[in-house]
């Protein structure tokens, strides 16, 4: 395989997994993607002092893509948008993340209509859903912690191909969202 | 204007009359650098600034409580018996919005009461991906089930684990509630319990025997 063989057994996908986890949490760039009014309480958290984001080792919001590890999608997705956020999604270099911030974004709210995207989820693969209309600054740091945990426990080689697939298996087995009843449809 | 002097350099331009001494412009003052105490008195607001009172709140360490009105998390209140105050009407389905409430009435039976009277919500959803908050299913809520906390720590990785069952907004258990499903307080009826009659659970209904009523 490479350099699993040659380390002692455990080595690579423990103790650098945690240490290449850790370091990857720390320090996170967000993409500036504010569509609505959730970009006022996202620029709260990212800019003022009150709620200084730089305390999570996320320092700006990139305005490049190239540069950004984490996409904040603040705010209603109109359907002309979808295309341009899957562009900006994809010119971001991986491992790479997105945190689906308020009710528009993570389901298309209370816009229940042909020209609102029903939920981002749609386009990218979100990792956390964040409630609320918009969601509170505090809310918003809450997200990024809990996202910092699924950022550490990333695996790395092969373990990582092994979830990759299965998630991919999964997602393959999943459901179509067009035969889901209830609240989940 | 501009277009008109731009051109009128050029044709100067070309016909060999251009030179530097044809360009207007205005002399200015230059004010040199500041005095050293003009500058110490700049440097003195960053100084100056170490001293003062951090604005920043620290969040995950510090939580500071939020409006005692916060719109936050529901919760489906109980009767002082332990009750549930939810009847299952749907009103705050219909309230709503975003449509993120899901609501299904059943019917109280001897065997299964869960609320006073004649029916109770069988099952209840609040998608909190559609919920925004607003509290208009509150206002419609006939027997005051429905209310908010002040809790906002609601982020998931799962669109199922934001879909709230019943059991997820329930009110918790307090000092003389019993958990339902039990008969109503023996000589009580419905009004009594929305009239405030009912103080507590009666001492013949113990967690092992049920349905002494």
């Amino acid at each position: 395989m490479g350099l699993e063989d040659k380390l002692p057994s455990g080595v690579l996908l423990s103790t650098v997994e945690g240490l290449a986890g850790y370091m990857r949490k720390s320090s996170v760039w967000p993409a500036t993607f504010g569509l609505a009014c959730c970009a006022i309480e996202m620029m709260a958290l990212g800019s003022a002092p009150k709620h200084d984001i730089s305390r999570f080792g996320m320092e700006r919001f990139s305005a490049s893509p190239r540069q950004a590890d984490l996409m904040i999608v603040a705010g209603r997705v109109s359907q002309k948008m979808a295309p341009v956020l899957r562009q900006i999604y994809d010119q971001m270099t991986a491992p790479k993340w997105v945190i689906s911030m308020g009710a528009c974004a993570s389901s298309g709210g209370m816009f229940n209509n042909y020209a609102i995207v029903q939920g981002v989820d749609h386009i990218v693969p979100v990792d956390i859903y964040l409630p609320g209309c918009p969601p509170r600054p505090e809310q918003l740091m809450d997200a990024i912690i809990k996202l910092h945990t699924l950022i550490g426990d990333t695996k790395l080689g092969p373990n990582r191909e092994a979830i990759i697939k299965e998630v991919e298996l999964a997602a393959l087995n999943a459901k179509p969202t067009i035969q889901m009843k209830g609240l989940l449809a | 204007m501009t277009d008109f002097n731009e051109s009128a350099n050029i044709e100067k331009k070309i016909s060999g009359q251009a030179d530097i001494n044809s360009v207007p412009f205005t002399e200015v003052e230059q004010p040199g650098p500041a005095s050293l105490a003009q500058q110490a008195k700049g440097f003195w607001v960053t100084f100056s600034t170490m001293f003062k009172k951090n604005q920043t709140v620290q969040y995950p360490d510090v939580k500071a409580p939020t409006a005692p009105r916060f719109h936050g998390r529901h919760q489906l209140n109980r009767h002082p018996d332990g009750l549930e105050k939810c009847i299952g009407c749907e009103l705050c389905a219909w309230a709503c919005p975003a449509d993120a409430i899901f609501v299904e009435g059943g019917n109280n039976t001897p065997e299964n009461q869960l609320s006073p009277g004649e029916r109770h919500g069988a099952v209840y959803q609040i998608n909190y991906l559609r919920c925004i908050f607003c509290g208009l299913c509150v206002e419609a809520c006939p027997t005051r089930a429905l209310t908010m906390t002040n809790e906002y720590e609601l982020a998931d990785d799962k669109r199922e684990k934001l879909i709230f069952e019943k059991e997820d907004l329930l009110a918790p258990l307090r000092q003389g509630m019993l958990a339902p499903p039990h008969p109503m307080y023996p000589g009580m009826t419905d009004t009594n319990y929305y009239n405030g009659d009912v103080k507590e659970a009666h001492p013949s209904q113990s967690e092992s025997g049920q349905g002494v009523n």
